[in-house]
């Protein structure tokens, strides 16, 4: 292994970590908030609309996510004259749209599944309690389902998180220019799998170590009642004894 | 030609060039799990009994293989391979450069980082073994690998198969990935179909949906197989 050529290995591929960083954020926050949709769908239930979510679930959990964004990007492309016709063919002829947007359809897949596991966690007499109190439904979900389940998908949702950051690989293959594909092009180049491969996985495993952190601190803040009593100060006793 | 007759078994139709993919897609998934089984037991082994430097070596598989994303992974098996062969392949005085053949990268890239899945559902399912029977065992004089293949391995299987039910499904959709070595599975093939013919969404298409034939009916299967583990089982 050559020092030099690894730091300037480095350097190049920390060029598409700004890539990989929007992309993840981005789809992580869109995908988010339809996971959100998709629980109430699936858990209003009417099967009106909870049909709809489980389908969607099912095509988007039994589908390689690389066959989602081929089918968006290169089998959506074949409608060119209809996407043009409805305006919308700016978003589908940009393959950095096409890769955000099947990221955001199978992180929201996933994550609704989280987020209804972690709503029917809540324990029914919590919320039979909250009703007893006189509490609407509006103020029920605020106070006591959404605190409760919060902090039980929260372990879940890491997961799903790094799966994202890792998923934004799968961008390079539509030649979206993040750490993967930079990797994969100086691979190509120079033939030096090893040193390269351990360039790009160090920036991924720390930014995925960085994720699982972040979110065991806020798993930590959003649990105090699990967290042993503060000790009474000990020096101050000591004094006095 | 409509998409029905593109997809169709007639002449001209790419029906059977899909589902013989789809076949290949299968072993490559068959293939790729069976060595995750290998290296998954290993690992577990390595956790639960090792020594100290063994399983921290085993720890550091585990964690890295499922913070890297997999795509990484196939292109160092891949380009790695190929440069190890080569070089090989000179020391013996062959010349130029040797390809790693495509299953192959995909079998051991597949089998490395479902191996570090497997590892964890293992020892998850060890986990679960009355400790009262491992020492029941040896109170009558069973030596280790006796014990291993009565009492352990029979009952760790048992509790294991939600989670390699999880783990296949994982292979499955990973297997879509070895397209970018050129093996011919099923994405490769459609992409070959797409390029060829200028029809791209139907080969999109009906890709999606073989994938989800082989996803619902494994899910299926493993279903009926975890049924059958917990027919001893006394029900809540």
């Amino acid at each position: 292994m050559d020092p030099v050529f690894m730091g300037e290995t480095f350097v190049t591929l920390l060029g598409g970590l700004p890539l990989t960083l929007k992309l993840a954020g981005s789809a992580v926050a869109c995908g988010g908030l339809l996971a959100l949709a998709l629980a109430a769908m699936r858990l209003s239930g009417s099967l009106l609309l909870s049909a709809p979510a489980q389908a969607f679930v099912f095509v988007f959990r039994g589908t390689p996510l690389l066959v989602q964004i081929f089918l968006i990007y290169y089998g959506l492309g074949q409608f060119r004259p209809v996407l043009q016709e409805w305006g919308i063919w700016w978003f589908f002829r940009d393959a950095y749209w096409c890769a955000l947007l099947a990221l955001a359809l199978n992180t929201a897949a996933y994550a609704s599944e989280i987020v209804r596991g972690a709503v029917l966690s809540v324990p029914h007499g919590q919320v039979e309690a909250a009703r007893a109190c006189g509490m609407g439904p509006v103020t029920r979900f605020r106070r006591i389902v959404a605190p409760i389940a919060l902090r039980q998908g929260l372990p879940a949702y890491s997961n799903e998180i790094v799966s994202m950051v890792k998923a934004t690989s799968l961008a390079s293959v539509i030649t979206l220019m993040e750490v993967t594909f930079l990797a994969q092009k100086l691979i190509s180049q120079t033939f030096r799998a090893i040193e390269i491969f351990v360039c790009a996985g160090a920036i991924y495993l720390l930014l995925n170590i960085v994720v699982t952190r972040l979110v065991v601190l806020l798993e930590y803040r959003l649990s105090p009642h699990l967290r042993a009593a503060p000790r009474e100060p000990a020096s101050a006793e000591a004094a006095h004894a | 030609m409509n998409s029905l007759a593109l997809m169709g078994f007639g002449p001209g139709g790419w029906g059977g060039a899909m589902v013989a993919a789809a076949g290949t897609t299968l072993l490559l998934a068959v293939l790729g799990f069976s060595a995750g089984a290998v290296f998954g037991t290993l690992a577990a082994w390595a956790r639960i009994a090792g020594p100290l430097p063994v399983r921290l070596l085993a720890d550091g598989y585990t964690t890295l293989l499922r913070g890297i994303p997999d795509l990484l992974i196939i292109y160092l098996f891949y380009f790695g391979g190929s440069v190890a062969l080569s070089a090989i392949g000179q020391a013996f005085g062959a010349q130029g450069f040797i390809g790693m053949p495509a299953l192959a990268t995909g079998t051991i890239a597949i089998g490395v980082i479902s191996g570090a899945y497997q590892a964890e559902v293992y020892r998850g399912a060890f986990g679960a073994v009355p400790r009262g029977q491992i020492e029941a065992g040896r109170s009558v004089g069973m030596g280790r690998l006796l014990l291993f293949r009565r009492i352990v391995a029979p009952q760790v299987l048992r509790y294991a198969v939600p989670g390699l039910g999880n783990v296949w499904q994982l292979v499955l959709k990973e297997s879509a990935l070895v397209s970018v070595t050129g093996l011919v599975e099923l994405l490769r093939q459609s992409q070959i179909g797409a390029g060829s013919t200028r029809e791209p969404f139907p080969f999109y298409i009906t890709a999606a949906i073989l994938y989800l034939c082989i996803t619902t009916v494994s899910t299926w299967g493993f279903g009926r197989l975890e049924a059958r583990t917990l027919r001893g089982e006394r029900r809540a």
